[in-house]
């Protein structure tokens, strides 16, 4: 039974098998054909939809997700809102006027998604009023492909729908809503292992740790899913029968964001959304790296241990957790460990995960004023792309020499990995032309990378080699000012 | 007896509560989901710096069921509970003979109704839109991956994609051919090769100043419209078929569909509001879908829907063509072109498709702007192992401009000279302006005003001087910036397809009706065509309403492509209600006002939804709706039929001579990049465009056509990369591997307007001109602007090659040649003073 708030109207639907996605539910079995399906992967956003979570505070916080690869059984205790939901009687949305009178719509078919984005976007901008930059429109929008309009008049919407009397929707009338989908969402009985029942496969959503290291042991082969931005692909793009599947987004120990002395516990299921204000205050390179990572679809609902988990030679975290020398908690049913990131990594998709075993939290040392961290991701394109190299360089100062260096990459061989004899060459040595020469000849040596549809292996050569002589160019220029450093070398849209 | 419907007064003189009760009309009128929609906006986006109006700047018809969610497409149309969804078999392998085709496991597998291959098609098994070549599924010869080998019909989309997976398929495998220059040389060739001529293009080479050589690729493009392929057939009575498709073409559909299941073209009715997109990938493309949807609807007599999946279209449809050009000419020491010889090689795919209309507009724009003085332009037809390429909004002529526009920088950088000037001396002037095609260019001095206006607008030269200090001083980021003209031909190159028919009806209430061949996919053509009608009627927009287009209304239909969209239909529509109006005035004139002896018909008009005769003291006016009620009671049909056939156009082909445009399109653009040369990674800073619409029938949706034609161009020449295996599949099929341009890539700056003063010289629609593809080739200027920045690198003094899609890849490995060369340069001398 999946039970949930759509539009303001409770929904509850037996036997959703569970790999239904919402966009499915939505369009072949509550005939809501408004939100549409353009790639059926995530990475268009014409089935943006909005939803709605419990925000603690007796209201309900609203984020944007790619209808296609959310798994339906994830809207429990959710208020879902579509582009159906928006208008009020006759009177349209701030978001929807604004489109309209901007000739923000051509085909149209991209435009539900569009109007979803703008709609999240405005929600937020009427708890958080800031002021629309460049960057947050860019982070709102960067995840909703439009062929017909070239983007302005969609950005001129956006500077706009402020602008326009601010028409809530029906739903928004109803006082106790937030209050019954806050109700749902922590319905205990929504955990119970038979809640997850269906007659063809089950969805459980444990709520704790115990529950889950159980669900586990018993099932060791069952996949666990948690922003699902990945996983689904395999049933959308493979036709993979998902029918084994525990959702850990509401383990409560999964879900913390835990500060020490040291630094930080991210739990697992923490999605990146919630993890961008830590990043923006401490690892400034890593906060940029998020307005180049996915679409913000994405980042609201996939997580750090995701990342890690999946063990994507392309995936974008982990050479950055390897530069951190972050660690990894391990759990499951035969106890708890904890491993360097180094050790997790063991061959193409291959991990140090044991059966059953789960990552638990991501620890992410404190840095100090001495550390230096530079991540660069190298991608076709600058939004929601898969990069073809992404470099991630720490290292701290130490009289005016480098130490503790960590020279980290994705897409250079079979697993994110270190260059140890690169970073050999850089270590307790001044930042001279002489010794980068020497630490880009070792990355040579270092990785055979290959080449696919993101890029040929010269070009992924030469450009790895040719990041570190960026991070030579940094350190060696004479301006004082450290934004200027970077924009010599890097251009403003990608530098840190 | 029938009564006819009270029609409101007209409103009184606007009083004290005017604006509450338009207020209260906006807030109500906003969001009737069908109701009619088409409003003024209530501010033009942008003041234009030349003075734009904007009288006609509508909104989009479906604008507010667009954003309500409520405009419906093919997935979206209720169907009947009983329908079948059908996915498809296709090919693993690019080439070979299918040994083996066994479907058993297929039939069986759970929700499967219906398998069909080959063997089940009724009709003609050959879908060739032009020329045969396209079987609806393989028969033995196996031409691409992708290609359809099967169908299966089943009671769910999913059941139906699993049990494809059922198949058990043999291939011969053999060779793939994937290199287009390979199969010129070979002569495999899916249409013969073409050329034109003017003049004595040897004498010229041998007797110019300078002759420069180069060739390039310029890569294809996926038309990643956001709706793919789909349709939704149901079976109607005797042997007949409705089909709803989202369709450029439907009369062609209809045809093959007829054709397909053997039964005559009246039994074959399409239906088609609207796409979610289509660029030319649903000019010929649609078809196959809705045929084979056609044979299962008829075999199991239940509704049948076919909706490819993302991947699946993206490998099974044709792309935009790739091309292999390469020119040598001849110029003096002013850079202007003498004569010389350019060659276009289309990459075909597997059939003909449209390729020898493609590959001919190549041809025809392989000179762009520019006079090439004595010249030979050939065109091939290269066959090999691929989807068959197909129409993309441009149909050829970017690409075949690309090379032209490659040598213009090329012949700047090798004089030393700037590239503007270089291309504004090339530009076809008096004495210079017969094209190699024997086409003489109209408006001659409209594209030299055009780039002049822009170079003061954009402030071209100060940006000059201030780009070269800055790469002067910034050894890694490098900018660069370029001015590029577009001329566009305008018209069908294939005669019989300019011309287009419409139906005008009138409902005794007052209410208009307009249906035309066109096909709305987001150009804002039915916007355009119920503002013509509603001009020559005198009417609020809101009273004429276009619905979807159907066979049933308007036959024979061309498809809606080669931007002719609203200059046909537009011109079809303007003269069914031209006639209509006639007509009326002849009714008039006789009933009303008899005892005074009629109304005055000369200087009748209709305005602001009244008939209005007479001047001053005797002026009569008649409001629409009593009018219409009149002319019914009098018998008085309130239908017509309006046509419209292009005149002046001609081609010989065996001359390869004629005038095969109507008219010429213009623009120009100028585009600024920041290249990092360290990384390759780039990005477009600000763009300038303006741009030839004549008399624009709507600047909105013309600056709309503009800027979202100039943002896909760029995405075409930088970040859309179509990429194959050596196997020949395509593993670029999809958003995660297929980069269209993003939010983040419109530039911070992009200055937009409409040339304003010149009308069409010739007798276009209201003297507008047609917007769809024209400023698609502005991209152009992105590009060019990449090859200025890069050669910053060795100071101006080279252009280095630089193929498409010009990826952070292929700008850094340029980079990286230049840098490499320079190195090796000042290596040399040193090695001779070194004594070591």
């Amino acid at each position: 039974m999946i039970d949930f708030y759509l539009n303001g109207q409770r929904q509850q639907h037996a036997d959703v098998t569970p790999d239904t996605s919402v966009l499915e539910l939505l369009r072949t079995r509550l005939g809501q054909t408004g939100t549409k399906e353009g790639c059926a992967s995530g990475d268009c956003g014409a089935c943006t939809v909005s939803i709605g979570e419990p925000d603690g505070r007796g209201g309900l916080s609203y984020h944007s997700a790619n209808a296609c690869i959310t798994p339906a059984h994830q809207l429990n205790g959710c208020h879902l809102v579509t582009v159906e939901g928006l208008s009020r009687g006759d009177a349209l949305h701030p978001v929807q006027a604004a489109m309209v009178d901007c000739h923000g719509s051509q085909c149209g078919f991209c435009t539900p998604g569009i109007i979803m984005s703008l709609f999240t976007l405005h929600e937020q901008q009427r708890r958080r009023p800031a002021p629309l930059t460049q960057q947050r429109m860019e982070a709102a929008l960067g995840g909703n492909l439009c062929r017909c309009t070239g983007y302005r008049p969609i950005r001129d919407a956006a500077l706009r729908m402020n602008e326009y009397p601010d028409t809530h929707p029906l739903w928004a009338d109803d006082p106790d809503l937030a209050g019954n989908v806050a109700t749902l969402h922590t319905d205990a009985t929504k955990a119970k292992p038979s809640a997850g029942a269906t007659s063809q496969g089950r969805f459980d959503s444990p709520r704790d740790l115990a529950t889950l290291r159980e669900l586990r042991r018993e099932r060791p082969q069952s996949r666990l899913v948690a922003g699902a931005t990945d996983l689904w692909l395999e049933s959308t793009q493979q036709l993979k029968i998902l029918d084994d599947i525990i959702n850990v987004r509401q383990v409560a120990e999964l879900n913390t964001l835990e500060e020490t002395p040291e630094g930080w516990w991210v739990g697992a299921a923490v999605t990146y959304s919630r993890l961008e204000p830590l990043f923006a205050e401490h690892y400034p390179a890593f906060e940029h790296l998020m307005h180049r990572f996915a679409s913000s679809q994405v980042r609201n609902r996939a997580t750090l241990g995701g990342n890690v988990a999946n063990a994507s030679p392309i995936g974008d975290t982990p050479p950055v957790l390897l530069a951190l020398d972050a660690r990894l908690a391990l759990d499951g049913p035969e106890g708890a460990r904890e491993i360097p990131i180094a050790e997790f990594f063991l061959d193409y998709k291959k991990t140090a995960l044991r059966e059953g075993e789960f990552i638990r939290a991501i620890f992410l040392p404190r840095p100090n004023a001495d550390h230096n961290l530079k991540v660069w991701k190298l991608s076709k394109r600058r939004e929601d792309d898969i990069s073809a190299v992404l470099a991630a360089f720490a290292w701290r100062w130490d009289n005016g020499v480098m130490r503790d260096v960590h020279l980290a990459f994705g897409g250079m061989a079979g697993i994110p990995k270190r260059a140890p004899t690169a970073e050999a060459a850089l270590e307790g040595q001044a930042p001279s032309q002489a010794v980068f020469e020497a630490a880009k000849a070792a990355l040579r040596g270092e990785f055979q990378p290959m080449t696919d549809v993101r890029g040929t292996k010269e070009y992924r050569s030469i450009a790895a080699a040719n990041l570190l002589e960026r991070l030579r160019l940094m350190l060696a220029s004479t301006s004082k000012d450290s934004d200027k450093k970077d924009a010599e070398v890097c251009l403003d849209a990608y530098a840190h | 007896m029938r009564t006819l419907t009270n029609i409101k007064a007209p409103e009184a003189a606007p009083s004290v509560s005017h604006e509450s009760s338009e207020a209260r009309k906006e807030q109500t009128g906003r969001n009737k989901g069908d109701g009619p929609l088409a409003r003024d906006t209530t501010t033009v986006h942008r003041q234009s710096a030349t003075g734009g109006s904007s009288t006609h700047a509508r909104a989009h018809e479906s604008a507010i069921k667009h954003v309500t969610g409520r405009a419906a497409y093919i997935d979206d149309i209720p169907a009947p509970s009983d329908v079948l969804h059908i996915a498809l078999g296709l090919s693993p392998v690019a080439h070979g003979r299918l040994t083996r085709l066994d479907l058993e496991k297929v039939k069986r597998a759970p929700g499967v109704v219906d398998v069909i291959t080959i063997v089940d098609v009724p009709g003609h098994t050959d879908i060739g839109p032009v020329f045969p070549g396209d079987p609806i599924f393989v028969d033995d010869e196996i031409s691409y991956v992708g290609q359809t080998l099967f169908a299966v019909a089943a009671t769910s989309y999913k059941a139906a994609r699993l049990a494809v997976k059922e198949a058990v398929i043999e291939i011969d495998e053999r060779p793939a051919s994937l290199d287009p220059v390979t199969a010129t040389e070979r002569g495999e060739f899916v249409r013969p090769t073409h050329t034109h001529q003017s003049g004595d293009w040897q004498q010229a080479l041998e007797s110019s100043a300078h002759v420069l050589e180069g060739e390039q690729f310029v890569g294809g493009q996926e038309h990643f419209y956001l709706e793919g392929q789909a349709c939704l057939v149901l079976p109607t009575e005797d042997e007949g078929v409705m089909v709803y498709t989202s369709n450029q073409h439907p009369s062609e559909t209809q045809k093959l569909v007829a054709e397909v299941l053997d039964i005559p073209f009246h039994a074959v009715t399409m239906e088609m509001r609207r796409m979610g997109g289509g660029f030319g990938g649903k000019e010929t493309q649609a078809s196959p879908w809705a045929c084979i949807a056609a044979i299962i609807a008829r075999r199991t007599g239940r509704a049948a829907k076919l909706r490819l999946p993302r991947a699946e279209d993206t490998r099974a449809t044709g792309k935009r063509h790739p091309f292999n050009n390469r020119y040598r000419l001849g110029f003096d020491d002013q850079g202007v072109l003498t004569g010389g010889d350019i060659t276009v090689i289309g990459d075909c795919g597997y059939s003909p498709d449209l390729s020898d209309a493609v590959v001919d507009r190549a041809m025809f724009h392989a000179d762009n702007a520019y006079s090439l003085g004595q010249a030979r332009v050939t065109g091939h037809r290269a066959k090999t192992n691929t989807a068959s390429n197909t129409a993309f909004r441009g149909f050829g002529g970017p690409q075949g401009m690309m090379i032209i526009e490659a040598a213009m920088d090329d012949i700047a950088r090798h004089l030393g000279e700037d590239p503007l000037t270089v291309r504004k001396r090339n530009l076809y002037r008096l004495g210079r302006d017969v094209t190699h095609y024997g086409q003489r260019v109209e408006q001659i001095t409209l594209l030299h005003d055009i780039v002049e206006q822009l170079e003061a607008s954009s402030d071209y030269w100060s940006r000059r001087k201030a780009i070269a200090e800055f790469n002067a001083k910034s050894p890694i980021i490098k900018k660069g910036l370029a001015l590029t003209p577009v001329k566009f031909g305008i018209s069908f190159t294939v005669q019989h397809l300019n011309q287009a028919g419409a139906l005008l009806l009138v409902y005794t209430d007052g209410s208009v009706s307009i249906n035309h061949g066109g096909t709305e996919m987001g150009q804002g053509l039915h916007t355009k065509v119920c503002q013509v009608v509603a001009r020559e009627l005198g009417l609020d927009l809101e009273q004429v309403r276009i619905t979807a287009t159907r066979t049933d209304k308007v036959p024979n239909t061309s498809p809606t492509a080669a931007s002719s969209g609203a200059d046909l239909n537009g011109q079809a529509a303007r003269d069914a209600a031209s006639k209509l109006r006639e007509r009326l005035f002849d009714f008039a004139a006789q009933h009303f006002d008899q005892e005074l002896g009629g109304l005055d018909r000369e200087g009748m008009r209709l305005e602001g939804g009244e008939l209005i005769a007479g001047v001053g003291e005797s002026e009569r006016r008649i409001p629409w709706g009593e009018l219409i009620q009149k002319a019914y009671l009098a018998r008085v049909s309130l239908s017509e039929k309006g046509f419209y056939a292009t005149p002046l156009i001609h081609y010989d082909r065996d001359a390869a001579k004629g005038r095969p445009f109507y008219y010429y399109a213009h623009g120009a653009a100028v585009a600024e990049v920041e290249v990092d040369t360290l990384s390759g990674e780039y990005r477009l800073s600000r763009a300038d465009i303006l741009h030839d619409v004549g008399d624009s029938l709507n600047p909105a949706i013309d600056i709309g056509q503009i800027e979202g034609a100039f943002i896909q161009g760029m995405g075409w020449l930088t970040s859309e990369e179509l990429k194959w295996n050596e196997q020949g599949r395509l593993i670029s099929d999809g958003p995660a591997t297929y980069k269209i341009p993003a939010f983040g890539d419109l530039p911070p700056v992009f200055n937009v307007d409409l040339l304003q003063g010149h009308p069409n010289s010739q007798a276009s629609i209201y003297r507008s001109k047609a917007v769809g593809e024209p400023p698609f080739m502005l991209g152009i200027s992105v590009w060019s602007a990449l090859r200025d920045a890069l050669a910053s690198l060795v100071d101006y003094r080279h252009c280095p090659r630089l193929d498409t899609p010009a990826t952070p890849e292929r700008v850094l490995m340029a980079a990286e040649a230049l840098r490499n060369a320079t190195l090796v340069k000042a290596a040399q001398p040193e090695t001779s003073d070194d004594p070591a």
